[in-house]
Order: C-alpha cells, then sequence, then structure tokens
C-alpha cells in the first residue's frame, strides 16, 4: 500500500510549531480536544501534513489513526496545501452537464495531482467546486479569482501557460 | 444493584437497572444476533444486526446499547425484525468480497453464519459498486483484505482500547470509509505490535495472518532436512476448539500425535525451553537483585509486548530481561547442543513452532536470533495454522491416541506448561528463585496470588529476609499502566510479567477465533488457563530446575545457568523504535 504522505515537502517555521504548541497546550486537557486542536492547526499552517499530525500525536498522546481517522472524515481539513494558483472546476450540474469532468479529468492528468492536491512545486492546486454562478459561461473553472469559461480541453494549456 | 422488571417475547425478566436489552435477553435464554457488538471493547450500536422491537418506540432499537427499563416490552423475533435483519446482511453484500470458497474464513465467518440463518437467497440483490482494495501485506505476520471487511469496527476498537496501540482505524467516510493506517501506509511501517488481537476480533476473512503452511509441508518433503517442530504451551489448550472439542479441553497427547502423523521428524516441546527460560530469567533476576543491577526487571517471553516496548518505552528497554523467549531459546538449543548431539548440521535442521501467537512470526526474523549462525527457528505458525495442516493432510483429530513428545527436548515441568496463563511465568520463576534464594525446598509450590485473569496483579513474598514485590500485566493497555509508574519511578517492584494479550498467551492473537456470542458472555481466558493448571498439578516435576532434561543439557553443554555460553546462545538485545 502506498502511503499517502503530501507531494509538497513540509516547509513549517519555528513561529507555526510554537503557536500550534501553545494551542495544544491550551485545549489539550479538555474533553473532544481534538477537532478544535485540529483547526487550529489548519489556521495555522494552511493544511493538516504528516508532520503537524504528528506533533500533535506526541503532545496530546492520541494515536495517528485517530487524527488521520478525522482529519480525513471532515471535509473542513485538508491534507494538501493549497498552490500559489488555486484552481477549482465547477462539477455543478449546468458545468457537468456541459463537459467540466472531463476539464476536472485533463487537469488532474496534465498536473499529475490528484483533486485536492498540489503539485510538488507548490504552484498549482486542484480542487472540484459546486456552482460559481456563472452557469451561462459552462463549463467554468477559477483560477484565484479569475473565472474561465466556455471551457474545452484543448484551451487548458494555454491557460496554464500564463499562470509563471 | 436495582432490577428492573421487564417482557421479553413475553416472557417475564428481571435485570439490573442499567444494563442493555441485549444482556437482559442472554440472562434470559433468549439470543440476539450481534455483528459489530463486542463487549465493553466495541458498544457503537452500528451493524443494525440485534434490531429489536420496543413497544411504544418509533424506530427499531439497537439491543446491544438501548438499557432496560420498568415495563418494557419487547420483541426479539418477529418477521418485521427477521427482514430487517436479513435486508442489512443484504446491503452488507452489496459491496462485500463473496468468494467465500476460498476465504480463509469459511465454515467460521460470522456473517456468513447470519446469511445462513436468517436466510439470504440473492447475495447480489443490491449489487452494486464494489470498491477494490489492494491487500495490505506490508506486515510480516498478517494480511488486511478489505474487500471482504464490513466495517464493524471490532478491530479497531480491540486496537485502541484493549492494546493501547491504535494503529488501524476507519479513514474517510461515507462509502470510501475503509480501516486503514495513517496516511494510508502499510501496517508494516506503523507501530503494530504484531499481536493479532485484530485478527481475533474480525467477524470475517478481512483479516488473517499470513500462511506458512506450504513452508512446512516443503520443508517436511525435502529428505535432506531434519524436521523438528515445538508447540506453545497454549497450544495444547485451544486447539481443541478446531476440532469440536469443549472450550478448556487439554489435547496435548492428540496434539503431539497429530504432529507426528504429519511427518515431523522429531515432535519436541516449547515447554521444555520454557523451563529453560525460568533457569536463564531466575538466573538474571537474582543476579540483578545481588549486584545492584536494573531493577524492576521484565519479562521478555511475549514478542507483542517487547516490540510495544521498544515503540512506545525506548527509553525503558533496560528493565527488560536479555532472555530469548521460550521459542527463540527452543530454536537456539536445537541447532547448537542438539544439532551437535545428534551430528546434525544446523543449517540442515528445520526448526518449527507451533505459537498461539502471530507476532511470533515477526520475533524469527528478528536480529541477534541466530545462535549458530542460522535463523533459530525457521517457520512459525499459529494454531489456526496447525488446525488447518491437521485438515489438509486428512488427518482425523478427534480420533487420534493420546501420545508423547520426543526426547531429549519433549520433557518439561509444571512449571513450564503455565507460561500461557497471565502469571504463570512469573509462577514459574518464583518456583525456581524462591528455592534458589532460600537454599530450602518450598513446601507449597502454588503461587496463587498471580493467578487469575485480572488485568493487573500484584504481591509481596518474603523470602530470605528480603519483600519481594512483584507484579503482573497482561493486554498492552495494563502493561502501560504499570510501564507508566515504572518511567516515573513510582513503581517500586522487582519483578514484573508483561503478557501483550489479555489474559497471556491462552487467549493470543493465533488461537482459534472465538464467535462473538460466546466471546461476549463467558471468560475465555479463564476457561483457558485452567486446562494449562490443571495439567501442572497433574505433573510429578512442577519446577524447571527439576526437569531432568534441563540438567543435562546444563551438565552436557551449557555449564551453569548465565554462563559465557548461555549468554551467547540463549540471551539476546532489543532496539529503540519511534510511533506512527
Amino acid at each position: 500500500m502506498a502511503a499517502k504522505k503530501g507531494t509538497v515537502p513540509f516547509s513549517g517555521t519555528k513561529e507555526q510549531e510554537e503557536a500550534l504548541m501553545k494551542a495544544i497546550g491550551e485545549l489539550k486537557s479538555e474533553k473532544g480536544a481534538l477537532m478544535p486542536i485540529l483547526q487550529k492547526a489548519q489556521d495555522i499552517y494552511g493544511y493538516l501534513p504528516y508532520e503537524v499530525q504528528k506533533m500533535i500525536s506526541d503532545q496530546t498522546g492520541i494515536p495517528m489513526e485517530k487524527i488521520y481517522g478525522v482529519a480525513t472524515f471532515y471535509s473542513q481539513f485538508t491534507l494538501n496545501p493549497k498552490g500559489r494558483y488555486r484552481i477549482s472546476v465547477c462539477l455543478g450540474t449546468a458545468c457537468y452537464v456541459k463537459g467540466s469532468g472531463d476539464i476536472y479529468n485533463a487537469l488532474i492528468e496534465k498536473l499529475g495531482i490528484e483533486g485536492g492536491g498540489c503539485t510538488p512545486d507548490g504552484k498549482f492546486s486542484l480542487d472540484a467546486c459546486r456552482c460559481v454562478g456563472a452557469c451561462g459561461l459552462a463549463p467554468v473553472m477559477m483560477i484565484n479569482d479569475e473565472v474561465y469559461g466556455r471551457l474545452t480541453v484543448d484551451d487548458i494549456d494555454g491557460i496554464l501557460a500564463k499562470y509563471e | 444493584m436495582e432490577n428492573v422488571n421487564l417482557k421479553i417475547n413475553g416472557l417475564n425478566v428481571t435485570a439490573p437497572a442499567g444494563s442493555t436489552i441485549l444482556e437482559a435477553a442472554q440472562a434470559a435464554g433468549i439470543r440476539i444476533p450481534t455483528l459489530c457488538y463486542l463487549k465493553e471493547i466495541n458498544e457503537i450500536g452500528a451493524c443494525r444486526m440485534c434490531v429489536v422491537e420496543v413497544k411504544g418506540a418509533r424506530n427499531l432499537a439497537a439491543a446491544c446499547v438501548h438499557p432496560v427499563s420498568e415495563g418494557m416490552e419487547v420483541q426479539t423475533n418477529t418477521k418485521r425484525l427477521l427482514d430487517s435483519r436479513r435486508r442489512t446482511l443484504e446491503l452488507l453484500l452489496s459491496n462485500h468480497d463473496k468468494k467465500c470458497l476460498s476465504c480463509v474464513r469459511s465454515g467460521q465467518c460470522e456473517l456468513q453464519e447470519l446469511c445462513q440463518e436468517l436466510g439470504v437467497t440473492d447475495e447480489d440483490y443490491f449489487a452494486g459498486e464494489t470498491p477494490h482494495y489492494e491487500l495490505d501485506e506490508s506486515a510480516v505476520h498478517m494480511v488486511r483484505d478489505n474487500n471482504k471487511c464490513i466495517l464493524c469496527r471490532r478491530c479497531s476498537a480491540v486496537c485502541e482500547k484493549v492494546q493501547s496501540v491504535g494503529v488501524i482505524g476507519p479513514n474517510n467516510r461515507g462509502f470510501a470509509t475503509f480501516i486503514g493506517s495513517p496516511f494510508d501506509m502499510g501496517l508494516g511501517d506503523t507501530s503494530c505490535v504484531s499481536c493479532g488481537q485484530c485478527i481475533s476480533a474480525c467477524p470475517t476473512g478481512a483479516l488473517y495472518e499470513k500462511s506458512s503452511i506450504d513452508e512446512v509441508l516443503e520443508a517436511i518433503a525435502d529428505e535432506t532436512k531434519h524436521v523438528v517442530v515445538q508447540p506453545a504451551p497454549s497450544v495444547r489448550a485451544a486447539l481443541g476448539e478446531e476440532f469440536g472439542c469443549t472450550m478448556g479441553t487439554d489435547v496435548e497427547g492428540k496434539m503431539a500425535a497429530a504432529l507426528r502423523r504429519i511427518g515431523f521428524d522429531k515432535v519436541f516441546d516449547t515447554d521444555f525451553s520454557a523451563d529453560l527460560t525460568i533457569m536463564e530469567e531466575a538466573h538474571e533476576f537474582l543476579d540483578r537483585v545481588k549486584n545492584g543491577g536494573v531493577l524492576p526487571m521484565m519479562t521478555s517471553c511475549s514478542p507483542g509486548w517487547i516490540k510495544y516496548c521498544e515503540h512506545y518505552y525506548p527509553d525503558q528497554l533496560e528493565h527488560l530481561s536479555s532472555c530469548k523467549s521460550p521459542q527463540q531459546m527452543f530454536g537456539a538449543i536445537t541447532k547448537t547442543y542438539y544439532a551437535e548431539k545428534m551430528g546434525i548440521a544446523p543449517e540442515d535442521i528445520v526448526c518449527v513452532s507451533v505459537m498461539p501467537c502471530t507476532a511470533k512470526k515477526f520475533e524469527i526474523r528478528r536480529d541477534d536470533q541466530y545462535a549458530a549462525g542460522v535463523p533459530d527457528v525457521d517457520i512459525s505458525i499459529t494454531t489456526r495454522e496447525l488446525a488447518r495442516l491437521i485438515r489438509k493432510v486428512g488427518i482425523d483429530f478427534r480420533s487420534l491416541p493420546n501420545e508423547g513428545f520426543d526426547d531429549p527436548l519433549g520433557e518439561s515441568s509444571g512449571a513450564g506448561v503455565i507460561f500461557g496463563a497471565t502469571g504463570g511465568v512469573m509462577e514459574a520463576a518464583l518456583r525456581t528463585a524462591v528455592e534458589e534464594l532460600t537454599g530450602e525446598t518450598l513446601q507449597k509450590v502454588d503461587f496463587t496470588e498471580v493467578r487469575g485473569t485480572e488485568g493487573i496483579k500484584e504481591a509481596v513474598y518474603h523470602v530470605a529476609g528480603m519483600d519481594v514485590k512483584v507484579a503482573v500485566a497482561s493486554g498492552l493497555s495494563n502493561a502501560k499502566v504499570i510501564m507508566d509508574k515504572v518511567r516515573s519511578g513510582e513503581a517500586d517492584y522487582h519483578f514484573i510479567e508483561i503478557m501483550c494479550c489479555p489474559g497471556g498467551c491462552v487467549n493470543g492473537g493465533g488461537q482459534p477465533q472465538v464467535h462473538a456470542d460466546a466471546r461476549n458472555f463467558t471468560d475465555v481466558k479463564a476457561i483457558r488457563a485452567k486446562a494449562l493448571y490443571d495439567n501442572d498439578a497433574a505433573k510429578t516435576i512442577r519446577k524447571s530446575h527439576e526437569n531432568p532434561s534441563i540438567k543435562r543439557v546444563y551438565n552436557e553443554y551449557l555449564g551453569a545457568p548465565g554462563s559465557e555460553k548461555a549468554h551467547h546462545i540463549l540471551h539476546t538485545t532489543y532496539v529503540k523504535r519511534t510511533i506512527n
């Protein structure tokens, strides 16, 4: 079985670690502390990679698997950082019937990452989203705040090339 | 305790307040089927197999978690309930890998049995999307096949609550949920201790040991190999269950007969090397006491416990006895003393062990277990595998005669036999250490204070002017309690016995799986342990140092316990590991 450790090398800072330790210290004696600790940790790091979950486990004595189980159960938690350019492909009804599933799959292939993942250089991250309110332009994707509509798979290379 | 009165299926039933409908029904002799429920371990009311009708309630109630109340009226077997249970099973089967014919658990599978009972006639009734999971074969001792998993969570509850390890659990959500390890790493990369308690808890064929039966048959078929076998003490206390014997039947004689008929060249006994372990361990203990060595000293027979200590208490390893486990001592003495005596090269001997344990499969591959330059033990199989092997070669186990073990490594004392029960190693060690310390013969060899299936036992013995404080723990959550006290300096014990599995080896992860119906309402540990204590009581020699074969090994070969030669062959080292 392939371990699902992140594609992006961990680059936490001393300040982030101190903030996490402080949060754990304040929360860990409470019953049900794991959820607020994970929320804090995600606020601090932006995501919950192996290294962060390991720190939480070592400090609280909660087994790694328990933490990972919670982190993968709730959609509010992510195991991957967001890229400098955050790609969201709309898989809402209108976009989906207009072929946004193909756009999404093409991006998975071109970027070499899974949905929810981030390229190893930290440049692009890919997520699916539901309706950005531009159904008339379906199929639609967004890169950061930029909206791209009436997409075909052939448009993708040209659009990605704009982000250097 | 206060009682409440209720009606189950029209019968008047009295039950303690706070008990569940399931417990009240069980006490009244009414069986309610369960699947995810393990008493005190997994009480989550999730699988909906134990649903009952409670008069006045809107929905069906899960009997395993629903408390009884005064005047309650319960029905456990109406048509509505039987249909609901069958429908639940059909839904479970919708994404289950239904290859029952080749499944290791077929015939003993709780899911299969319930489908039979409740009359599932179309296993594809709800056929739909079936995810395919790769097998996790990363651990040396076992396989996880999530395609056969029903997500009951019995395994992960045992791992976390009983063993304080918690390396498996549900990952993801909804239909994507599967039992796995953190970051989907293989079990072999985690701090799994290889105890196999998850296998014992699994109702289906999703968890099973890696089988070495074919390796055994290949070795036996190889004319150039001298194949010896050593069954552990606990195997004789449980093997019979696989062949329909009542739980707690001691099948030592039939087991020896079966091993001989399978074709082993010599049928020896791990009980012999349990005696040898006591000689070395008692000597090491007295040496630590007299010469200011690290105390408390802790037993090292249980490889699951050793691995747990290495992962979770790497700063406490100096407390562990340096003695190899009885399995390894047996292999080591076979390939040195026995090899020389018989004039056989160690590399031409294949040493097979039959163990109540899956961690033994890990132990045979440890470093520093090569007394003669070759692995001390070559193949380790579980009690379950032995049962499969007996069936495979077509032996009618129940009609076998009782036979004995071969010389010179088959003779044992009662002390060696009780190793399989929690407190047994402590008692065996005390029988030898006390006589050594006082120089007098013990009037009473039973140290009953350390017997019984409680998780933690303590006792103080006044021996030769000193108070010897001992503790015995079984199950790693109990070991954790003791170890935290040792680490903090709060514990002032001299000698601690720790066994990885609750109740000791009789309840090991390689023993016959016990159906949850029996497991939840009988004390399996105590029933199997009694077989060993009865075996001990019936022996004339009950102290390891009085075993004539043990005396001979020291006279002819090792010299004295703790000698340089004994150290080289019978002792080992440990490594620090990390937690994952």
